[in-house]
């Protein structure tokens, strides 16, 4: 192939055109060749971008081919209770423990057990703050301070009682929940999902993260890394939406540039790029290609989601929010809606749990906070006749003390609750059990990575089969150590 | 054997003869994996298989071990037990190995079903001929000697040319040859990139285009070299590795100083300085003979790792985090092994153990630090650190230090006149009474117990909130003012004097009643409350600003919970004062009643140890007027009975307060404030602070609480060192030597693969981060080994190596790859040609503001905030945060300054894959997504830098819009626009340019994003017209990939 030399007008030499243009210059991919017809098309953007159909992109597919299991969801949506909820205030009596109110917890029970601020510390024992009551035809036991989620949903939840975890610290904890490891650079749950499935939208993110907070609590903070990819590529990871300024970042247009003049620009993007594609028959180009036009119709899709105008009223009404808020009612209702789209996994964090003093009145505030947006995201997705395809997750990262910390409980790792609902989750049932101080976790004794590995099992994924290598390891969600699926909990 | 074996084996070698025969060229064609070398080599074909397979059962892990059989090693494979033998040579039928894994009885066959893996007939195939061949062992081929190589180099270019022979001949087993030369523009291009991370310039481009000089390329490299932004370049890679961050890491994550560790690193690469030194200085700098200033700087590595300030964080357990995540990053950094993975078991495929682990991370055990960084969210106290002044901050410091010593002197000088005052100053000393309660309570039963010296001692039960009440009747006459000692004791956290976790109190309110033999109260009006230390910290929504001990008298009006506290001063006697506003005497039958409220929400902050006073002096009575503790016997002690040391301490306090010595004083306190606030504002950088080494045992199962296992001290990993010799505690000094030594056959080969990914994208063992078993076979060994030996050889040179690579016929290639060559070699494992990628994260940013002309050279410094969403940090506490942008030359410095947030990292650097260097990073990802677009086409800091570079365009020469556009792209890509390219950006432009001119208040809007000022002299809808034009190019996928 022979060079073109090009004058320039610009600079005293003439200037060689380098390798991307001179040496394929008409050799063009497929014998399509570029003429004036061609030219001429491109230059009709706006109808050739509509009727581009688009292939997905191979990145948004997922590395199996076929799930490994019958999937019995499609999605998770994940309402993450940051800071460490208090389990016997909520969702795990123990009379026992009112009885020894003030009296000190038994050596036998807290020896050799890893404290976080009460280190060197009087134990002493502290009675659940709220009363409970049985609700629902399933008569599960909940406290008071969850009136319309235990009213409208007792009958869907599937509460687990006996979990317990590694680590002691928020941050740590976190980490292990999204995880599997406390070590950081792992991938989060939500992007594992995506890597094995790939997204079902073609217009949304297929791993979503909303984040709320409260006015009771010391607000925890919660890092980027616990929806990051990790070794993964970054193409599955997470993506925060936002209730305040661009719902995804950079997602709106610059000042002074209107949706159409947004389109043309990328229009121009996508003509030169095709061009270059043309020329060197790249790959990477062609991917470039698929990812701005997912990206413009990111610009027009997520502002479409976050606009709830068109909710009816009752449905508002449902969550008690109008929307655009931030709060956790809202990004309940926006849950919902992400859900409908396809998008596979939606993390809601509200991060106001950690409640060291005044559990009473903190855990009641919060409890608030939380009940009617979980009632109505858990009643509004039965209706739509979602509930039995969308796994609801409902806990924290671990929980709290039985033992006071003057009026409020310590971090707790040994025995902790928490819930699911829908995909494939027997409603209405209980499983596992703390000992009677509500310390460790002691009857059906369940870790994180079951709770990953039975969460992979409903959305039809081994986990013992689903690996990646990295460090020359086959790294996995669940860890090295075994992981076991909790049939029990399932349909 | 069964027969069916024999039978399915013969028509599975007769398969792949067939495919080995049909010519070389076919056979690289067809790479896959039904073809079985003719010579099978133990470390490229069989060791994979094993690893993979087998090892996990039968390796090193001797807790997962079965059958005591380990098949990593030689004489695990020779072993014999009876008639059988794991490997008879030459005979794969008598070999157990062979019989084991083709067995059709499930119970003996390996591996087991239950494993989960199975071996490919392939693989079958390959242990019998490996066996049928000799059954040979080979120690991995990392961890064996580099093997002898020519002798050293004279130049770089004789380096080229071993490279090229190694390549070229990969390529003629393979059938294929080298591509052509890539044309002057792309070398150029490729580069700049490649060496500086910078686009070259339209001058630099045509210079070299230009230069018929026989040795142009080598000019260009030379120059590249030696360019500034060289050492930018290569910073980024080694920045990764050593997770160099401007934040802690953990929960609060809040900032660090450490920018003078990237200085470091920018300058050493600049200066070339031996790699062999450069480890030295970072593992081990403290330890060198009377370290310079730069080699402490240096020693901060070892501090670089995560770090926490979050309350419940045991310092033992976060001790273990630390160290162990060094042995990660020590070990991936300079080995590239996976120590790691032998913290909490033996590793499952590299010879290293879990006491190898633990002996590793001895040799860190005498860096000081702490687990929890208690209070540093606040403070910044991060540990050992030092001030790297800049020469003219330390000029001015000395000068300081030089009036100090000065007015210091005037202080200390003594004169009849200082003696006369400070015997008036004695008569009039406030003396205080101790008073002595008739009772004493708790209001939530705390137990108050009075001590000999009058203080009162809290203890027993411990609430959240308490009031004590104090009640006597014995008052001096006529008192003008309380006041309230808080004292520290053994017995409460952090010795007190509060019973809080961090031995803080807060003193929410300090009421004096009188009561009446009827009862009846009266309420003592008090007022100018005092005290000798009031709590800074922690204060965010404190209306006071602080924990002020005014707060104290407020009668609660700003809040209940508000009040005097300590905390910073945990430990130590404070003293609160509180003048009475009408002199005080009980009459008969009054008592005297004081109530101390202690009602913080944040449980447990009551007083432990306190004692109450009262004074008869005039006002005003202030508690930082009283002498020291220390002088209130002195001061008791009739002047003629004091002693001669009693009278020096005595006149030395004297002096700090004598109103003769006032102006002095001010002069002193203001050098002082100023010095003060030069020192602020030297940056600081944390260092290494060696101390008596910690106890480090095992911790099996990587359980920090189990105190089971063996103490351990320093030494080298057994299978590559042997067991220690020497008696010495080794220390890093040791390790680092032992790192860079001439034998250890990992750093330079790992340092070699790792610089060549640099220059063509992927390693010559593809596996960055692993070198082990699980790593990858290299495609180019002897090539490897001749750059490993070579490099060590050369004294560790690594720009001599780089020019090396860049000037070989190999680095020189095109990138092109046509169709039939992606075929024959995908992952362009031979070189064929050369690779094309896109620009790493910060060298996108780079490559828009040099473009766009915004670039601001300057190189180093501390980190820099470019434009960034609001509202990214929100979700970051203790403290809340909000981002502020720069201004002025920060917005466009290059993006390695960019501060390095590790929870929240600038989102786009993270959209291109910028890792957060939590840990050792060997190898960054390179995604394409749609946040990459979304990046490009609205982040402020590529508006505004396509609408600087329409500006730029606009003010070139040549008014014709096809003249503007040939301008534009040479900036942006070194060439001139096609017709076709050319076609679409004018219709682009002419369109928006009507829009615009229809719309000039949107043009404006455009064009105010950022913060650089509207131009004049340009018309705003053609400049807004052409930004469009601008943002374009920036979005081409071609501007942001280096061919």
């Amino acid at each position: 192939m022979h060079r073109q030399v090009y004058q320039s007008g610009l600079s005293s030499g003439q200037l060689v055109l380098p390798d991307q243009i001179g040496r394929r210059s008409f050799l063009h991919r497929g014998g399509i060749s570029l003429g004036s017809m061609a030219l001429a098309q491109l230059m009709q953007n706006e109808t050739r971008a509509q009727e581009a159909r688009l292939e997905k992109p191979d990145h948004w597919k997922g590395i199996l081919s076929q799930p490994h299991f019958p999937p019995r969801a499609k999605r998770i949506i994940w309402l993450y209770m940051a800071g460490g909820m208090t389990h016997i205030d909520t969702f795990d009596n123990k009379p026992k423990l009112a009885e020894l109110h003030g009296k000190p917890m038994p050596e036998s029970i807290t020896k050799g057990q890893q404290i976080a601020q009460l280190q060197g510390q009087q134990l002493n024992c502290f009675a659940p703050q709220h009363p409970f009551r049985q609700w629902g035809q399933s008569g599960q036991s909940i406290a008071e301070i969850w009136p319309k989620l235990a009213e409208q949903c007792a009958d869907e939840m599937c509460i687990v009682r006996s979990l317990h975890t590694d680590a002691i610290n928020h941050d740590p904890a976190h980490t292990f929940m999204n995880t599997g490891t406390m070590i950081q650079g792992r991938p989060a749950m939500g992007s594992w999902l995506l890597y094995g499935l790939g997204a079902e939208s073609e217009s949304l993110p297929g791993f979503v993260v909303m984040v709320s907070t409260g006015k009771f609590g010391q607000k925890q903070p919660i890092a980027a890394r616990q929806w990051h990819s990790g070794f993964l590529p970054g193409q599955y990871q997470g993506v925060e939406f936002r209730a305040t300024g661009d719902p995804v970042l950079y997602v709106g247009n610059p000042s002074g540039v209107n949706e159409k003049r947004q389109r043309d620009v990328v229009d121009a993007v996508q003509s030169l790029n095709r061009l270059a594609d043309q020329r060197l028959d790249d790959p990477e180009i062609t991917t470039r290609i698929s990812q701005y036009e997912l990206a413009f119709r990111m610009q027009s899709s997520v502002p479409e989601l976050m606009d709830v105008a068109k909710e009816p009223k009752h449905v508002l009404d449902s969550y008690g929010t109008q929307g655009g808020d931030g709060s956790f009612a809202s990004n309940c209702l926006l849950a919902r809606r992400l859900a409908e789209r396809g998008v596979r996994f939606i993390q809601l964090y509200h991060r106001d749990w950690d409640h060291h003093g005044a559990v009473k009145d903190h855990s009641a505030g919060t409890a608030q906070e939380v009940d009617q947006g979980v009632a109505a995201l858990i009643s509004d997705l039965k209706q739509r006749d979602m509930l039995k395809d969308t796994i609801i997750v409902f806990g924290s990262e671990f929980g709290r003390t039985p033992m006071a910390q003057g009026n409020g409980r310590d971090h707790h790792l040994a025995g902790f609750t928490m819930w699911f609902a829908g995909g494939g989750f027997k409603p209405g049932f209980s499983y596992g059990a703390t000992d009677e101080f509500g310390y460790h976790a002691v009857e059906n004794r369940v870790s994180v990575h079951d709770v990953h590995a039975t969460l992979l099992h409903q959305m039809g994924i081994d986990h013992n089969r689903f690996s990646v290598k990295f460090q020359g390891l086959d790294s996995r969600l669940t860890g090295v150590e075994e992981a076991h699926i909790l049939h029990d909990l399932l349909v | 054997m069964p027969k069916s074996v024999l039978v399915s084996l013969r028509t599975l070698l007769m398969a792949t003869l067939a495919i080995s025969s049909i010519g070389p060229n076919q056979l690289a064609a067809q790479e896959t994996p039904s073809v079985i070398p003719e010579t099978v080599e133990f470390n490229r074909d069989v060791r994979p298989i094993l690893s993979d397979k087998c090892v996990f059962c039968h390796g090193t892990d001797k807790n997962k071990r079965q059958a005591e059989l380990r098949l990593d090693t030689e004489a695990g494979l020779q072993q014999k037990a009876g008639d059988t033998q794991v490997v008879v040579p030459g005979q794969p039928e008598h070999s157990e190995l062979y019989r084991r894994i083709t067995t059709t009885d499930d119970e003996q066959l390996m591996p087991p079903a239950e494993s989960g893996k199975a071996l490919t007939e392939t693989e079958k195939a390959i242990l019998h001929r490996w066996i049928e061949q000799g059954g040979r062992f080979e120690g991995h081929w990392a961890f064996l000697p580099i093997q002898k190589t020519p002798a050293p180099a004279a130049s770089a270019s004789e380096v080229s040319s071993h490279i090229d022979h190694f390549i070229r001949e990969s390529q003629s087993v393979h059938g294929l040859e080298m591509s052509p030369e890539s044309d002057r523009i792309t070398l150029i291009r490729r580069l700049s990139f490649d060496l500086t991370g910078l686009p070259p310039k339209e001058s630099e481009v045509a210079d070299f285009v230009n230069d018929t000089s026989p040795n142009a390329y080598e000019k260009l490299v030379d120059r590249l070299l030696a360019s500034p932004h060289y050492g930018e370049r290569f910073a980024i890679w080694w920045l990764d590795l050593v997770r160099y961050a401007d934040s802690v890491g953990y929960h609060g994550d809040q900032e660090v100083s450490v920018s003078p560790f990237r200085q470091y690193v920018i300058d050493s690469l600049n200066a070339n300085k031996p790699f062999d030194e450069f480890t030295v200085e970072q593992l081990a700098g403290d330890l060198l003979p009377t370290p310079s200033r730069e080699q402490r700087i240096a020693s901060g590595y070892n501090r670089l790792g995560m770090m926490s300030a979050e309350g419940g964080v045991q310092d033992k357990e976060y001790l273990a985090k630390y160290i162990a995540e060094r042995v990660r990053n020590a070990s991936g950094t300079w080995l590239g092994i996976t120590l790691g993975c032998s913290e909490c078991h033996d590793h499952k495929f590299d010879p290293f153990t879990t006491r190898d682990f633990y002996r590793f991370e001895a040799f860190f055990a005498d860096i000081k630090e702490r687990g929890l960084y208690s209070g540093a969210n606040s403070d910044g106290n991060w540990g050992p650190f030092i001030k790297v002044p800049t020469a003219d901050q330390e000029r001015r410091l000395a000068e300081y230090d030089r009036q100090i010593v000065d007015v210091k002197k005037v202080l200390e000088t003594s004169t009849p006149e200082l003696l006369t005052a400070q015997a008036e100053w004695e008569s009039t000393q406030v003396q205080w009474t101790s008073l002595k309660p008739d009772s004493i309570t708790s209001k939530e039963g705390v137990t108050l117990t009075l001590q000999d010296d009058g203080s009162i001692l809290a203890s027993g039960t411990n609430p959240a909130t308490d009031t004590y009440t104090f009640e006597t009747k014995s008052l001096p006459s006529a008192v003008t003012a309380l006041r309230i000692e808080v004292l520290p004791h053994d017995s409460f956290p952090q010795k007190g004097p509060g019973r809080a976790g961090n031995g803080n109190f807060v003193l929410s309110e300090f009421i004096v009643r009188v009561v009446n033999a009827a009862g009846e109260e009266r309420l003592i009006p008090l007022q100018n409350a005092t005290a000798t230390y009031e709590q800074t910290g922690a204060a965010g929504g404190n209306p006071y600003g602080k924990w002020a001990v005014a707060a104290a008298i407020d009668k609660d009006e700003k809040g209940k919970t508000w009040g005097w506290a300590i905390m910073e001063q945990a430990g130590r006697p404070q003293t609160a004062v509180f003048e009475i506003q009408d002199d005080l005497t009980l009459a008969d039958g009054e008592k005297l009643q004081i109530v101390l409220d202690q009602n913080l929400d944040n449980p447990q902050h009551t007083i432990g140890l306190f004692r109450l006073s009262a004074a008869t002096a005039s006002r005003p009575i202030r508690a930082t007027d009283a002498p020291p503790a220390n002088l209130a016997g002195i001061l008791a002690t009739p002047a003629e009975q004091r002693s001669d040391a009693q009278k020096a301490e005595l006149s030395a306090f004297y002096q700090t307060i004598a109103p003769a010595l006032e102006p002095a004083r001010v002069q002193l306190a203001e050098l002082e404030k100023s010095r003060a606030s030069l020192d602020s504002q030297i940056v600081s950088t944390l260092v290494t602070e060696a101390v008596s080494p910690r106890m480090v045992r095992v911790l099996p199962r990587g359980n920090w609480m189990d105190e089971s296992g063996e103490e351990v001290t320093p030494a080298f990993p057994v299978s590559l060192a042997g067991e220690p010799t020497s008696d010495r505690r080794l220390n890093r000094l040791d390790l680092a030597q032992w790192i860079i030594a001439k034998d250890n056959p990992l750093t330079s080969r790992v340092t070699m693969n790792r610089i060549w990914k640099l220059c063509f994208g992927a390693g010559i063992s593809r596996k960055l981060d692993d070198l082990g078993a699980q790593g990858e076979w290299p495609s180019h060994p002897e090539l490897l080994d001749y750059l490993a030996a070579e490099f060590i050889q050369s004294g560790w040179n690594l720009k001599h190596m780089v020019k090396g690579i860049v000037m070989s016929q190999t680095y020189r290639q095109s990138s092109l790859s046509p169709a039939s060559l992606r075929e024959t070699d995908p992952y362009n494992r031979w070189l064929a040609r050369q690779g094309r990628f896109r620009l790493d994260a910060e060298f996108v940013r780079d490559n828009a503001l040099a473009v766009s002309g915004l670039l601001v050279e300057e190189i180093g410094g501390t980190s820099v905030r470019p434009y960034q969403p609001a509202g990214y940090w929100a979700h970051l506490n203790f403290p809340t945060r909000e981002w502020q942008n720069g201004s002025g030359k920060e917005l466009y410095r290059r993006g390695l300054y960019t501060h390095w947030q590790r929870q929240y990292l600038h989102p786009s650097l993270l959209a291109f894959d910028a890792p957060s260097r939590e840990e050792c990073t060997a190898d960054r990802s390179r995604s394409n997504t749609p946040l990459q677009s979304l990046v490009l086409l609205n982040d402020p800091s590529y508006v505004e830098a396509a609408r600087a570079f329409a500006e730029l365009i606009l003010k070139s020469e040549t008014p014709a819009t096809s003249d503007r556009v040939h301008f534009a792209f040479q900036r942006a890509l070194s060439r001139n626009a096609t017709p076709d390219e050319s076609a679409v950006l004018e219709s682009l432009l002419n369109r928006h340019l009507a829009e615009y001119q229809a719309e000039p208040e949107a043009a404006k809007n455009l064009l105010s994003v950022g913060s650089r000022p509207l131009p004049d002299g340009i018309d705003l809808p053609t400049l807004a017209a052409w930004t469009s034009v601008a943002r374009t190019i920036l979005n081409l996928h071609e501007v942001i990939t280096r061919n």
